[in-house]
């Protein structure tokens, strides 16, 4: 398999905040890769850096095969970059956005590609309406079809879905997966977890450094966390109270239940102790990546803070 | 209704107060250029103009001819200035807009003088501008009343209470003084300053502003064809501008205009190089400001001395020599003299070659400025 993304040593920094750190990441062709992290660890930096609008103070490779440092005009031709807010022009129409991007993209045979384009996202009988005007799902979808109107190879996306509805979600993440079907290489920064799940392997950045990297699967397995389950009332204040405890990394509430996470299962066990008995029900259960995210972050908690 | 809490003005207050210590563009303007206007303007300003610039031609090599150049010197409001060999030196002079009067003093003038016959000599005053043509033409007019005071004995000298000579004078270009044919051409560059530079000023910013700028520059046009791209309509948008205010200044002042078809190249080719210097001011301004506010602020800050300095309000040659060094620099003074030459003074490129040099210098240096502070990247 080759790469689409290949690149070490990242660094950037701005006035004297670090803010990435020595990343190194491989993406496969085709795949989907999942960008996460805290808002400030440094997601859309990287991004920009990768495309070509920021300049690394340090760092090499190839992004696409070309030197992503100095052949960066190649590189946007065959790159397509969805900023995290909307870029497109509120005040011109979907057709004429999509119409000036096939123009500065030099395409051949705009319109074509131009209908083309409305037809997919369904907004033929729209195409005169004012960008500003649509609602946020629609204008994901709009800037979506905006950074693919030219075939790029590589997409970036950055918190592509953030503040829109589920659904609009769901149909957003199918679309991601029918471009890569057809060959496309995806990277997709985000903070929900559960669209971590969609993507074929995560990448992890806290604090500007690129912390965990792989599958999900392979991620929770590296990560040699033991975790608990416990249902019962009043799980908020238990949560509060387990995270004080030596031997736990993080605890946290999800509804009537609460996840207690730890690297020495012992440990573990004596923390929870004075609430193993009725009406809890407690039971070791395979942990999530919301959990081991949880433990990363807490294990960098001092260095975040630091800087 | 609740009533009226101070506290919460007062938290509205603090809060406008931080907002304004932030933007630090704004804190200069409200603070700064109220003190670089009243210096710069107070002190250069001049509704009286003084020592306006004068050539003489002298013909006649007498003390007495001598005498009257050393009397009108001595007038504060004129200078002299040239002495060009030649009347067709002089008159070029007068063209460019160099000297604000041209005096003629022909060979036989003390001889007729001293012979008690009709002397005379030649005053031609640049009319174009009516307030300082008034002072300089007072100044020559009294000259036969000041001058040759010690001088004349003899027949001359007993006239009878009769000036000695005449003064001729012949005002040029604008010879009824009619004050629209100077203020309408010159308030076109006016015009066209303040809205292509602000325009401008507002292109880039707003991109910034909107974020648009992020997605405009993963693509892959260069910062230059941007450029190119964004200020192409505007030089549609001050042709349009130029010729509304012409026609206007034909038919509602009958100001004149260019009469030969090489008089029209001249006022073309120095409108669209004017309208190109204004467009590239602002887009330097945009790349320098962050706010489409202070894209604003800084145009308007430009525009005062352009109003001031550059002989649009005051006659240029009337202002101290620092005030007049500040105004070479503008693009509307340069301008205003291409105008006002092609439609008062029937000029054609050659005669205002100076100034269409000082346009295409000016565009220039801004544009090379312009490039090389443009953004490839967010940096
Ligand atoms: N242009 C910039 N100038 C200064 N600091 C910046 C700039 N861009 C980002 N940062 C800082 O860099 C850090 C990482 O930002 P960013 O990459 O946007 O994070 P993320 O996308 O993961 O939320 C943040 O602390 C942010 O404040
Ligand atoms: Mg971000």
């Amino acid at each position: 398999m080759t790469n689409a993304i290949d690149v070490r040593g990242l660094n950037k920094s701005f006035g004297d905040k670090h803010v990435v750190r020595d990343v190194s990441i491989q993406v496969g062709e085709g795949r989907i890769t999942g960008f996460l992290g805290p808002n400030g660890a440094g997601k859309t930096t990287t991004l920009r850096l990768l495309c070509g609008l920021l300049t690394p103070d340090s760092g090499e490779g190839e992004v696409l095969g070309l030197d992503f440092r100095t052949q960066t005009a190649a590189i946007k031709r065959q790159t397509g970059y969805m900023t995290q807010s909307f870029s497109l022009y509120q005040d011109m129409t979907i057709e004429e956005n999509l119409t000036f991007i096939a123009r500065v993209y030099g395409l051949e045979n705009r319109q074509q590609v131009v209908n083309q384009a409305l037809d997919e996202l369904g907004l033929q009988d729209r195409r005169g309406q004012l960008a500003g005007a649509l609602s946020g799902g629609w204008k994901q979808r709009l800037a979506l079809a905006a950074a693919t109107l030219h075939g790029p190879r590589l997409l970036l996306l950055d918190e592509p879905t953030a503040g829109v509805d589920p659904q609009a979600r769901r149909e957003f993440w199918d679309e991601i997966h029918a471009l890569a079907d057809r060959g496309l290489t995806v990277l997709v920064s985000t903070h929900y977890m559960d669209e971590a799940e969609r993507c074929h392997d995560i990448g992890y950045i806290l604090n500007g450094r690129l912390i965990a990297r792989g599958t999900a699967e392979e991620i929770i397995a590296r990560s040699g966390l033991v975790t608990f389950n416990g249902e019962g009332p009043d799980v908020g204040k238990i949560s509060h109270a387990l995270e004080a405890q030596p031997g736990v990394l993080g605890a946290s509430a999800f509804g009537t239940a609460v996840h207690v996470s730890g690297t020495d299962k012992s440990a573990l066990e004596q923390a929870i102790a004075p609430w193993r008995k009725a009406p809890y029900e407690w039971e070791q259960v395979e942990p999530s990546l919301e959990d081991v995210f949880i433990q990363l972050m807490a294990d960098q908690v001092d260095d975040r803070y630091a800087s | 209704m609740s009533r009226l809490s101070l506290s919460r003005i007062a938290a509205v207050m603090v809060k406008e107060f931080t907002q304004l210590r932030r933007d630090r563009i704004t804190y200069a303007m409200i603070l700064v250029m109220p003190l670089v206007q009243l210096l710069l303007f107070g002190y250069a300003i001049n509704t009286d103009p003084r020592h306006l610039p004068a050539a003489v031609v002298s013909y006649d090599h007498s003390n007495i001819a001598n005498d009257l150049v050393a009397t009108l010197q001595n007038s504060s409001y004129v200078d002299v200035t040239h002495q060009p060999n030649s009347e067709a030196e002089m008159d070029r002079l007068m063209r460019r807009g160099s000297i604000s009067l041209a005096l003629t003093i022909p060979p036989d003038f003390t001889h007729h003088l001293l012979k008690g016959e009709r002397a005379q000599i030649l005053a031609e005053v640049d009319a174009s501008d009516p307030v300082a043509a008034g002072g300089v033409s007072a100044a020559v007019a009294a000259l036969p009343a000041q001058a040759l005071k010690h001088d004349l004995l003899g027949p001359a000298a007993r006239q009878g209470g009769k000036p000695p000579f005449e003064v001729v004078i012949h005002r040029l270009y604008n010879p009824e003084g009619i004050n629209a044919y100077n203020i309408v051409p010159g308030l076109l560059a006016i015009i066209l300053s303040m809205t292509l530079v602000m325009m401008t000023a507002m292109a880039v910013t707003r991109e910034v502003e909107r974020g648009t700028m992020e997605s405009l520059l993963a693509t892959p046009a260069t910062p230059f064809e941007v450029m190119i791209g964004k200020l192409l309509p505007y030089i549609a948008v001050g042709i349009v501008q130029t010729t509304v205010v012409l026609t206007l200044a034909r038919l509602l002042f009958a100001v004149p205009m260019a009469q030969t078809a090489a008089g029209w190249l001249a006022l073309a080719s120095g409108i669209v190089l004017f309208i190109t210097c204004n467009l590239s001011l602002g887009y330097l301004i945009s790349t320098l400001v962050r706010s489409q506010l202070q894209a604003m602020q800084v145009s308007v800050f430009y525009i005062m001395p352009s109003l001031f300095l550059s002989g649009f309000m005051f006659p240029f040659l009337g202002l101290p020599g620092w005030a007049r060094a500040i105004g070479e620099v503008l693009p509307v003074t340069h301008f205003l003299r291409i105008i006002r030459g092609a439609l008062l003074k029937g000029q054609v490129l050659a005669d205002m070659s100076p100034d269409i040099l000082a346009l295409a210098a000016f565009l220039l240096v801004v544009a090379t400025v312009t490039v090389a502070r443009s953004r490839t990247t967010l940096d």
